[in-house]
């Protein structure tokens, strides 16, 4: 059951990693990027499932809250404006 | 029986992953990949933690894995919109198989 | 005021976070810790919180935030099985483009709220939003052009709820 499991994130972590590879813009990059970092709160719970220990899921809340962090700073330079604003 | 419940929920969840990747790497342009990839990735891993949160019960992990599916629900599609401004502002063209475009229209008129 | 309401907020998410309830016994320390420390950041950072606390008050919000609750996951579920179907179709039907629409919610939160149920709903994707009322609205197959009818399709069903819970 846990084996299927990482198997679909697996796949879904390589895929964004394609786009990562492939993608025509910065845009898409940035994209993938922000489909990866979710992906990993995904492997959280399955690690937190697998050992029963807590701390993955404090893992995965402080990662979606730095991701979230992460792409409004990565969308802010990508339109070009300062970070005051 | 509430361990086949949450295995349940974090397979659907894991599944619906995988449907927005697939939309990632095929469908043709930016704002469609946003879209797909969004709307999957934000309800497959919501499932995911709402299965781990069915698992665990009201204990300390039950707690924070719920607590985790309500940021996840509510800062990711914020995300998703300043990562789509952003790219419009940067210049990314859409589709040329796009019907309509009104924010060119009222960009170009002012 | 803002002070109290910011305190509340921080108390019940430390306890959710910390969760001291076990079998038996209450873990009265973490309780305690937490509310001092919500009481000194509510002290501090009352003033940059919200603008109108009173309608944190009233009872009939919570309400239609309930009832709201149901039909947003409801559609956010349709979402996920159009979004599917777009993307395993072997010719891609897809037919995208940017349309305007036009809401009647006035307060900050509540067009946050609008722009978020819109992102995960079938089918369209918030790009930009005005000062004055008009959202521009990525969707994925476009039905209607105008703005009028536009509306009727992607936020008459959100708005009236929205309108209760927010305004």
């Amino acid at each position: 059951m846990i084996g299927l499991i990482v198997i679909i994130l697996v796949s879904c972590s390589f895929l964004c990693l394609f786009r990562i590879a492939r993608g025509p813009t910065a845009s898409d990059r940035a994209v993938a990027m922000d489909i990866l970092g979710i992906m990993v709160v995904g492997f959280c719970v399955v690690v937190s499932i697998l050992t029963g220990k807590e701390f993955y899921l404090t893992t995965a809340i402080v990662w979606a809250l730095l991701n979230f962090v992460g792409i409004l700073a990565l969308s802010k330079f990508l339109e070009g404006r300062g970070f005051d604003d | 029986m509430n361990e086949y419940i949450g295995f349940a929920f974090i397979i659907i969840g894991a599944l619906f992953d995988l449907f927005g990747c697939i939309g990632l790497v095929r469908l043709p342009d930016l704002y469609n990949r946003l879209q797909a990839a969004t709307k999957c990735v934000t309800l497959g891993t919501c499932g995911m933690l709402f299965g781990a949160f069915i698992i665990f019960g009201f204990t300390v992990s039950g707690m924070k894995a719920f607590l985790c599916a309500v940021f996840v629900l509510v800062t990711s599609p914020t995300s998703a919109h300043a990562l789509a401004r952003a790219s419009y502002v940067s210049g990314v063209k859409l589709w040329q198989g796009s019907v309509v475009d009104k924010l060119k229209e009222d960009i170009e008129k002012h | 005021m803002r002070k109290g309401v910011l305190f509340f907020l921080l108390f019940l998410l430390w306890i959710l976070l910390v969760w001291p309830f076990y079998h038996r016994a209450i873990d009265y320390q973490s309780i305690f810790v937490g509310a001092i420390v919500s009481f000194f950041v509510s002290l501090i950072f009352g003033e940059l919180f919200t603008e109108s606390p009173h309608k944190f008050l009233s009872v009939k919000r919570y309400f239609w935030a309930i009832l709201y609750l149901p039909v947003f996951l409801w559609s956010c579920f349709l979402a996920n099985l159009d979004v599917a179907y777009r993307v395993l179709h072997p010719s891609l039907p897809i037919r995208p483009g940017i349309v305007k629409i036009r809401t009647r919610l006035k307060s900050k939160s509540a067009i946050t709220a609008l722009a978020n149920s819109i992102t995960l709903t079938p089918g369209t994707l918030t790009v930009d939003v005005c000062e004055d009322g008009y959202l521009y609205v990525h969707w994925i197959c476009v039905r209607e052009i105008d703005v009028e009818k536009a509306t009727m399709i992607i936020v008459r069903r959100f708005e009236n709820l929205l309108e209760r819970i927010f305004e």
